[in-house]
């Protein structure tokens, strides 16, 4: 088990601040630190030094909810000296995609490429899970580079169907079951049912810290 | 066979247990019961485990017909009870003999009356959870007339005996709630804390298990143009959207959310919010911030 207690911290100090009277939402400062956060709290929970209801990875911040003491994880968190750690354990997600969103126009526009190439560069990049939200099985995906950061549409769509692959802001996510949506479409993936399975242990396909790889099919 | 059959839904009625906590992290609301205590007690009265699944409804109450002999107790918000047509006692263990339909009236006062079967309600469970939950689709679906719901096994310990009286909370008109102030109260003007300290919020129609909506003076951010990355959340948050009317979040609250929380009232509050029908005049008592960061 390795320790949080060494090597240093990339990104600055974690700031403990009170969620309620069981809660603390660690701010990391930035999304690198806050996945070094929650891989060091899911260890200290693992090895019995941390008992918590839920630990909840957000874009920068890590919720601890659920601990009896709030202040004494708050008193200890400034201290605490993250690895940078980018060793990843575990399999690369595939995700199989076919190009075809409504919205691939539009975001070749903004990217600046043609239509076709819109696969290409999403398809070319390793992403990590962040975070998961919005609805179960839905996580936000990181690692598009900043260029290709676009904002999301002005009016929500009502609908979207299951299975659409999106990209908003630094995010790129795939929509588990019909929602209301306002990221960009640019893909379907073939089979929405596989990111969501209550019967599977664990139920989501991308749990946070997942790599995930999208692969261009032609349906 | 062993069940129950709802004859009447009502405005909305759900099967609620201790819901599922623990899976926040993969955008799992914890639902289960809105009022807790009064779950909790409802289920001790019918002698049952206390986190057995019950039925919650929503200000219209619900009729139900048993399928075999078994134990009632209607509790939470107080509402008339009659098994074929009979008056019975509301808040106290009821028999039923197979066939007989128990009608649990509207609510006189809160939002929410328990029904808990001794033996407990076991409809399909996803997550370990019976509980129906709005905003993730999660559990059984909501309640329709027609729905049967399978009956556990009598418990071990039989009803415990009728006391009087049962040790109900009340419900009250106007509520007025401990606010432990944070995480984003950095997120707010000064005004805003003193706004929270001496306004009153009222309860809107577009309140549900998700959260309530609050109605009243506008909680100003100090910098509307800031944004905030997605963020973990809490049951009991209250969370502030740009319009400045907060949301005080419930059961089956969003895991993670953009907006500020600017505080986090307790399990107590929680419950009373939970029995707050729209019109409901809500005060908040802010508990300043504890200040960590200058600890060490």
């Amino acid at each position: 088990m390795t320790a949080p207690h060494t090597g240093r911290n990339p990104g600055g100090r974690l700031k403990p601040l009170p969620s309620g009277p069981r809660g603390v939402l660690i701010d990391c400062g930035t999304g690198e630190l806050a996945r070094a956060c929650y891989r060091a709290l899911q260890a200290r929970r693992v090895n019995g030094s941390l008992d918590a209801t839920d630990l909840v990875p957000g874009a920068t911040t890590v919720l601890v909810d659920g601990v009896e003491e709030p202040e004494l994880l708050a008193a200890e968190i400034p201290g605490w000296v993250l690895t940078d750690d980018t060793e990843h354990t575990g399999e690369t997600v595939e995700i199989p995609v076919c190009y075809d969103g409504p919205d691939l126009e539009a975001v070749a526009e903004l990217w600046g490429v043609a239509p076709e190439a819109v696969g290409d560069v999403h398809a070319s990049v390793e992403y990590e899970a962040a975070f998961c939200g919005f609805t179960p099985g839905f996580a936000y995906l990181e690692g598009l580079p900043e260029r290709y950061h676009v904002p999301r549409l002005e009016t929500p769509r009502t609908s979207v169907p299951a299975g659409s692959v999106a990209v908003a802001g630094p995010y790129t996510g795939v929509y588990p079951r019909a929602t209301p949506g306002g990221w960009r479409l640019i893909a379907t993936t073939t089979n929405p049912g596989r990111l969501w399975n209550e019967h599977r242990e664990p139920a989501a396909l991308l749990v946070p810290g997942t790599r995930v790889r999208f692969v261009k099919v032609e349906i | 066979m062993s069940y129950i059959e709802i004859i009447r839904s009502g405005a909305l009625t759900t099967c609620q247990d201790g819901g599922r906590p623990g899976w926040a992290h993969l955008a799992v609301p914890p639902s289960g019961a809105a009022d807790r205590p009064s779950w909790r007690l409802a289920n001790q009265l019918a002698g049952n485990a206390t986190a057995a699944c019950a039925l919650e409804t929503t200000l219209t109450g619900c009729t139900v017909r048993a399928h075999r002999d078994v134990t009632v107790v209607v509790g939470g918000a107080p509402c008339a009870v009659t098994v074929d047509g009979r008056p019975e006692a509301w808040g106290q263990p009821v028999k039923l003999t197979a066939g007989s339909v128990l009608d649990a009236g509207p609510a006189e006062v809160g939002v929410r009356s328990y029904l808990a079967f001794s033996g407990g309600l076991h409809p399909k469970a996803s997550l370990g959870s019976h509980s129906t939950c709005l905003l993730s689709g999660l559990g059984p679906a909501p309640l329709k007339d027609g729905d049967t719901i399978p009956l556990g096994p009598s418990p071990a310990h039989p009803p415990l005996p009728t006391q009087w009286p049962a040790p109900w909370a009340g419900v009250s008109e106007e509520r007025v709630m401990k606010l432990h102030l944070g995480p984003r109260l950095d997120r707010f003007t000064a005004d805003a804390v003193n706004e929270l300290a001496k306004g009153v919020w009222t309860v809107s129609e577009s309140s549900n298990r998700v959260g309530l909506r609050l109605v009243g003076p506008p909680l100003r951010h100090a910098n509307p143009e800031a944004e905030l990355p997605s963020e973990g959340i809490v049951a009991g948050s209250l969370q502030v959207p740009a319009d400045g009317q907060p949301i005080l979040f419930g059961a089956d609250h969003p895991t993670t959310g953009s907006y500020p929380v600017i505080g986090v009232v307790g399990a107590g509050a929680l419950a009373a919010a939970a029995q707050a029908r729209p019109g409901t005049r809500i005060r908040f008592v802010p508990l300043p911030m504890p200040q960590w960061n200058e600890m060490t």
